[in-house]
């Protein structure tokens, strides 16, 4: 395999997949390396799943300037890439009278940020949109233009984009050094030397270490962890906004918010985590999170949980997004926290402009920006689906009982671009073991079809790569 | 499509219910809907024996208990769909699906729901610590045992004394598995007696009551998970906490009866039970829709299982033939002190034919006790039991002579002696 590239980036979470498709609009050979088996296995894959609105961070920020500009971008990405994706818009509630002065404080800074439709509501307004938020509510900044998207595919969709548009993807393959080249950098993965004329780190909570390897001017992130709990899409309808409580030095706080699915999710906490890689969730934790969610909202029946998870946020002690060459085309993304999805159009963007002006890169003839998701038989109308069915009857084989996927619908998480090798990896493409049984039913069923679609062993089949093996070999009889 | 009697779900409840209908009416058009691919349900795996004691009276293994049923299904014409999921029903019509027919719907006079149950999963249960595979529920477990022949893993902690935890435990070990102990957050086993004597006490594995798994370890499998013992609010006590090196967690934390089809038809649900409402016909508050085995209520034997659906399907083909019943004089059973739930929860009068059988679980274990029975405040029965406990169900028979219209309200109840 011929290891030079013009562009490598570092990262297949939503950051570095959003660049490698801006990227993918140039003539340049573009490598994404990724140190687990899939995409969108970091802090990509466990999030609010939230589109800010834009009123959080200061103004002149980068966070403030990337949030705006994400969240303009991602009406006409979702309809490009066919990501689930509803502005339900948000509300951040105020429970106590002498906290009012907060809520006109986000409003002002919203403004300054230049969100469009801010407006500050009173207790019977609020109390008209969401019947069951707290008694004590006071006012509401109501922003109309935040909303709820599919954090998994947002990004496998960017990645499939940019794989379409010819970037190449290596799985497995983890970043341990860095150095600069006579014409550019070599990166040391594994036993491979790749070399690259520009490199973009986006490798999230690692992002400082990347960076550490090659410069000084030393960055330091805190794994930040956040703790959740979904429950059953039975609860459709308990909230229909995102809803905050004000916002502390902390973040967000405990939000409630239907996801763009149906379910309801609440959380996240915020407590620094020791590892970057691994993220429990702890008792301390959820109760954090049950706590949280009844001060802003009355009578969630908690006990309709389904899952609780936990993500790790990429907080640099700067608190800003860093955005910019370091040296001779070292490229960072570091400190890319909340609100880092909303952003990540933005920064894809951003980081495109950058990279192609200092390698002169020359945009291409033929790009192709649109990408299908996974055909969803049971989201179609009546017609569109019965044809389907008797073109492919696997599209009338129900594999997960609880979200209605069918084999049709794994069988193309498999066999796309990029497609899944691990029950996590058709989890995130097609919901199969995210409902209520959470793939009690269904995953010896999906992991007969992963061995049948990629060959690989039955016992061999993992829940998200490496050591993550299902089995642990044969019974008795069989062996 | 059309069918006198829709079945939905081909395992012991669905089998038992179909032959019942046909047996009260042998020219009714009765037709299963089954989403797996072959009928029997959660049988299939059950390889242990201990089915059919009370139905054959002999013991025979899951698989063969099925089969006794399935071998009826031919000679009483009772058709059935493979791989087909129902997505929705109403009052006289079943919308389902499969790869044969697209989505189609089946017009009928009754529906039976005999969708059975699910296992409670981890993500239910608030267990923290990290997400790494090696955490299945004990079905799971199960089903990759004895259906697949693998094993999911070596060296295995049980959460929950569930029948099904139980029996995993047993068939885990003579697989050469190492299981290491079960634990049980209440301070009694929620599964039988007789499980707990022959699937660890004859095999040594410690049963620790009243304990929980607090953390799991291991970012990519599990490599330990830490128990602790909890106090009676079931709150785990500081210092009690105790690593145990696993590669696997198996989960036998209770079982939900699987009524999301029931609540998008607004069949009124028991929360006690999870359950449908339902009368001494097994009708729920819609008519002609029944519902039996463990969609009703989670069993503990099959044959009970068996029994009940056979009448529910009994009353399903009563109800295609002669229509709805006006609801009138509806006896109320309720459910008092020590008595988590009854079904039936009303008896119409006019509809009973036998002896009224009032099956319950008790809220807790009772040692030495009554189980009361009360007819309009006069007590009817009043039977001595040496031990009661959650994880057996409890039934008792009301004499046909002893019910009558002016009857107006039954009590079970549980009362220490």
């Amino acid at each position: 395999m011929d290891n030079s590239y013009d562009i490598i980036i570092i990262g297949a979470g939503v950051t570095g997949c959003a660049i490698a498709r801006e990227l993918s609009k140039y003539e340049a050979r573009i490598l994404v390396v990724e140190k687990d088996e899939d995409v969108c296995t970091g802090t990509s894959k466990a999030n609010s799943g939230i589109v800010h609105a834009g009123y959080d961070a200061k103004p002149g920020t980068l966070k403030a300037k990337m949030n705006i500009r994400g969240n303009e971008l991602m009406t006409d990405l979702a309809k490009d890439l066919d990501i689930p994706f509803k502005r339900i818009g948000s509300l951040v509630v105020c429970i106590d009278e002498e906290q009012k002065q907060g809520i006109e404080d986000l409003y002002q800074r919203g403004l300054a940020n230049g969100v469009q439709g801010l407006k500050i509501l009173n207790r019977d307004e609020v109390k008209e949109l969401e019947p069951n938020i707290s008694d004590n509510v006071v006012c509401a900044l109501f922003a109309p233009t935040a909303g709820v998207i599919c954090p998994f595919r947002l990004n496998i969709a960017l990645a499939e984009c940019a794989c379409q548009n010819g970037v190449e993807f290596r799985f497995n393959t983890e970043v341990t050094d860095i150095n600069e080249s006579e014409n550019g950098w070599i990166i040391s993965a594994g036993n491979e030397k790749l070399n690259s004329k520009a490199v973009i780190n986006a490798a999230g909570c690692h992002a400082d270490e990347m960076h550490n390897l090659i410069s000084d001017n030393k960055y330091h992130i805190t794994a930040r962890r956040g703790d959740y709990i979904l429950l059953d899409r039975a609860l459709e309808g308990f909230v229909n906004h995102v809803i905050f409580p004000q916002p502390t030095k902390l973040g967000k706080g405990i939000l409630v918010t239907p996801t763009v699915h149906g379910n309801t999710l609440i959380g996240p906490t915020a407590i620094d985590n020791d590892s970057k890689d691994e993220a429990p969730v702890t008792a301390d934790g959820i109760a954090k999170v049950l706590e949280g969610q009844a001060k802003n909202v009355t009578g969630l029946p908690v006990k309709q949980v389904i899952t609780g998870f936990s993500g790790l946020r990429a907080h640099e002690d700067s608190g800003e997004f860093i955005l910019k060459e370091e040296i001779n085309c070292f490229f960072d993304c570091v400190g890319i926290e909340s609100p880092g999805l909303t952003a990540c159009p933005a920064i894809g963007e951003y980081m495109a402009d950058l990279v192609s002006s200092k390698l002169q890169l020359v945009i291409k003839q033929q790009w192709n920006g649109i990408c299908h998701d996974v055909k969803k038989p049971f989201e179609m109308d009546e017609k569109e689906r019965d044809q389907l069915i008797k073109e492919h009857p696997e599209y009338g084989r129900i594999i997960c009982r609880c979200e209605t996927i069918t084999e049709g619908e794994i069988i193309d998480a498999i066999r796309r671009t990029l497609g899944a090798r691990s029950l996590d990896g058709v989890k995130r493409r097609t919901r199969a073991g995210m409902g209520r049984c959470q793939g009690g039913f269904c995953s010896p069923k999906v992991m007969e079809i992963l061995s049948r679609e990629t060959g690989i062993p039955f016992n061999e089949i993992t829940k998200n790569g490496g050591n993550s093996k299902i089995l642990t070999g044969r019974t008795k009889n069989e062996s | 499509m059309r069918a006198d009697v829709v079945v939905i779900g081909g395992g012991p409840a669905g089998l038992a219910a179909a032959i019942g209908a046909a047996k009260e009416d042998k020219e009714l058009n009765i037709l299963i809907l089954e989403r797996d691919h072959e009928l029997g349900g959660i049988l299939n795996q059950c390889i242990h024996n201990g089915f059919g004691l009370h139905t054959f009276n002999e013991e025979l293994t899951g698989p063969e208990y099925a089969a006794r049923f399935e071998n009826q299904l031919k000679d009483y014409n009772i058709d059935y769909l493979l791989d087909t999921m129902v997505l929705d029903i109403a009052q006289n019509k079943v919308t389902a699906v499969n790869s044969a027919n697209g989505v189609f719907s089946v017009e009928c006079g009754a529906i039976v729901l005999c969708m059975g149950c699910r296992e409670r999963p981890r993500g239910a249960l608030n267990i923290p610590g990290l997400r790494p595979a090696g955490v299945f529920t004990a079905g799971t477990a199960q089903r990759l045992v004895n259906i697949e022949g693998y094993m999911p893993g070596k060296e295995v902690v049980i959460l929950g004394s569930g029948d099904i935890g139980l029996i995993m435990a047993r068939r885990m070990t003579l697989e050469g598995a190492k299981v290491k102990a079960v634990c049980e957050l209440m301070p009694y086993s929620g599964g039988l007696k007789r499980n707990i004597v022959q699937c660890l006490d004859d095999f040594d594995i410690p049963l620790l009551l009243s304990h929980t798994v607090i953390d799991i370890k291991g970012n990519e499998r599990v490599t330990s998970v830490v128990i602790a013992e909890v106090d009676e609010h079931s709150k785990p006590k500081k210092g009690t906490e105790q690593e145990i090196s696993c590669d696997t967690l198996l989960l036998s934390c209770g079982l939900l009866p699987e009524n999301e089809l029931s609540r998008a038809a607004d069949v009124k649900i028991n929360p006690a039970t999870n359950g449908p409402v339902v009368n001494e016909s097994f009708e729920t508050s819609i008519p002609g829709v029944f519902a039996c085995g463990n969609v009703l209520h989670v069993h503990d034997l099959v044959d009970y299982v068996s029994e009940e659906s056979a009448r529910a399907g009994k009353s399903a083909a009563r109800y295609v033939k002669s229509g709805q019943k006006p609801d009138v004089n509806a006896i109320q059973i309720k459910a008092e002190k020590g008595v988590r739930y009854t079904v039936p929860s009303t008896v119409r009068i006019n509809e009973l034919e036998d002896d009224l059988i009032i099956r319950f679980r008790s809220t807790g274990v009772f040692k030495d006790s009554y189980i009361e029975v009360t007819i309009d405040g006069q007590q009817k029965i009043r039977r001595r039991k040496q031990i009661i406990t959650p994880g057996e169900m409890e039934q008792v028979i009301l004499k046909r002579e002893d019910l009558n219209q002016d009857v107006n309200e039954i009590t079970v109840a549980i009362t220490e002696g």
